[in-house]
């Protein structure tokens, strides 16, 4: 993948020093909170696959460290205000064997609008596509985030968790790779399917959603919101990739794009548990001052996926 | 047995409330009509509800079901 295309005065800052690595002097502020996006987004995958154009010691280089810390502090600061407002905070800390029917009280609590509804019944093919051009931000790296939590976690977490991405990542056979199989679906639909392909097109509530998934996977300090994010994540998945089975048979869409959600009807159908039982019950288990971070990360998740819902409806709306 | 590395409880079959039976290590399984389906990963879902959609995998309809 390439650097992004700057959004504003941070990220043209950023992208011209990541691809000349002689380059010092200090970071402006962001002009946008599409311009922070980006630049946090830009230096976290810096972690992950990284960019041909930029220098691979980058990622562990000071000043953009100090970039970083101060763009995810923000990030933090934002998610955890939000959670703080919420009703499900407000609700008495669980006990750790309390956690998973909290985690499924805070997910039918969920009322954000469901894009899987509208793409089942009414959404045009263009508007699909938009959709699944936006998703790929995170389908072409899908679990990758939650596979840095896997040292940092006890051991019946760390197994539970093991078995999970064992099968998001294929179950050993990489045909089966779950973001292979959303690659796959892209091409089928005659989309781009390169890793990072439409980045650019990303909007900030989009950004926003993946730079909450990877701020959580990146830091152990978040092994807990982490891991709550994987579960809420699990747990709302099954039946709305069925709905975007539907919706893109309806379309005529169906063939590999539609295999992959179909996959997801049935493992998310198993995910769920284990990511609600296996990993975040026996965590709060073994440490308990973790019990309200699982909440925090499984909230923050769904709040995420609103705001994208949300932002995406409204574009549709005005287009009609 | 220490108390800081004990055995862990690992049961192959766990039955989640309201929910499906979770089934680890199998490698074939037969539905209702004993048409038998190959099993390709480390641990299914078995619906318990009859509701599913794609029987024998439970495909999440329980949660939707009114108890
Ligand atoms: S038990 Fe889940 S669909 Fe029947
Ligand atoms: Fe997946
Ligand atoms: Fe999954």
């Amino acid at each position: 993948m390439r650097l992004p295309k700057p959004r504003g005065g941070l990220s043209e800052w950023l992208v011209a020093r990541l691809g000349e690595p002689g380059l010092t002097g200090s970071a402006p502020g962001a002009d946008s909170w599409d311009d922070e996006s980006i630049s946090l987004w830009t230096l976290h995958e810096l972690s992950f696959r990284g960019f041909e154009d930029a220098d691979d010691r980058a990622e562990w280089d000071p000043d953009l460290l100090g970039v970083r810390r101060d763009l995810e502090t923000a990030l933090e600061e934002r998610l955890r205000a939000r959670w703080s407002a919420s009703d499900a905070s407000a609700a008495a800390a669980p006990s750790p064997a309390e956690v998973p029917s909290a985690l499924e009280a805070i997910v039918a609590a969920d009322d954000g609008p469901s894009l899987a509804d509208r793409v089942r019944r009414h959404a045009d093919r263009d508007q699909v596509l938009e959709l699944l051009r936006q998703r790929s931000v995170y389908h072409l790296k899908e679990s990758d985030p939650s596979a840095f939590v896997v040292p940092r976690l006890p051991v019946r977490a760390k197994a539970a968790l093991m078995a999970l991405q064992f099968d998001e990542y294929g179950d050993g056979d990489p045909n089966r790779l779950h973001s292979h199989l959303f690659a796959r679906g892209l091409e089928a639909v005659g989309l781009r399917a390169e890793y990072g392909a439409y980045v650019d097109d990303a909007i900030p509530e989009n950004l926003e959603m993946n730079n909450a998934g990877s701020l959580l996977g990146l830091h152990r300090r978040l092994r807990g919101a982490a891991m709550g994010h994987l579960a809420a994540f699990e747990m709302t998945s099954s039946l709305p990739s069925r709905k975007m089975v539907q919706g893109l048979e309806r379309l005529g869409l169906d063939g590999p794009m539609s295999a992959y959600y179909d996959e997801h009807v049935e493992a998310d159908a198993i995910h769920e548990h284990l990511a609600a039982r296996d990993i975040c019950g026996t965590l709060a288990e073994d440490e308990p001052d973790q019990a309200v971070e699982i909440l925090f990360g499984a909230w923050t998740c769904l709040d995420v996926e609103a705001r994208f819902a949300t932002a995406m409806l409204g574009v549709w709306e005005e287009q009609s | 047995m220490s108390d800081d590395h004990p055995d862990f409880d690992h049961p192959d079959v766990v039955l989640v409330p309201h929910g499906p039976m979770l089934l680890r290590g199998a490698e074939s399984v037969q539905d209702l009509e004993g048409t038998v389906h190959a099993v390709d990963r480390p641990v299914v879902a078995l619906c318990r509800c009859e509701k599913s959609s794609r029987l024998p995998w439970c495909d999440g309809t329980h949660k939707v079901i009114p108890r």
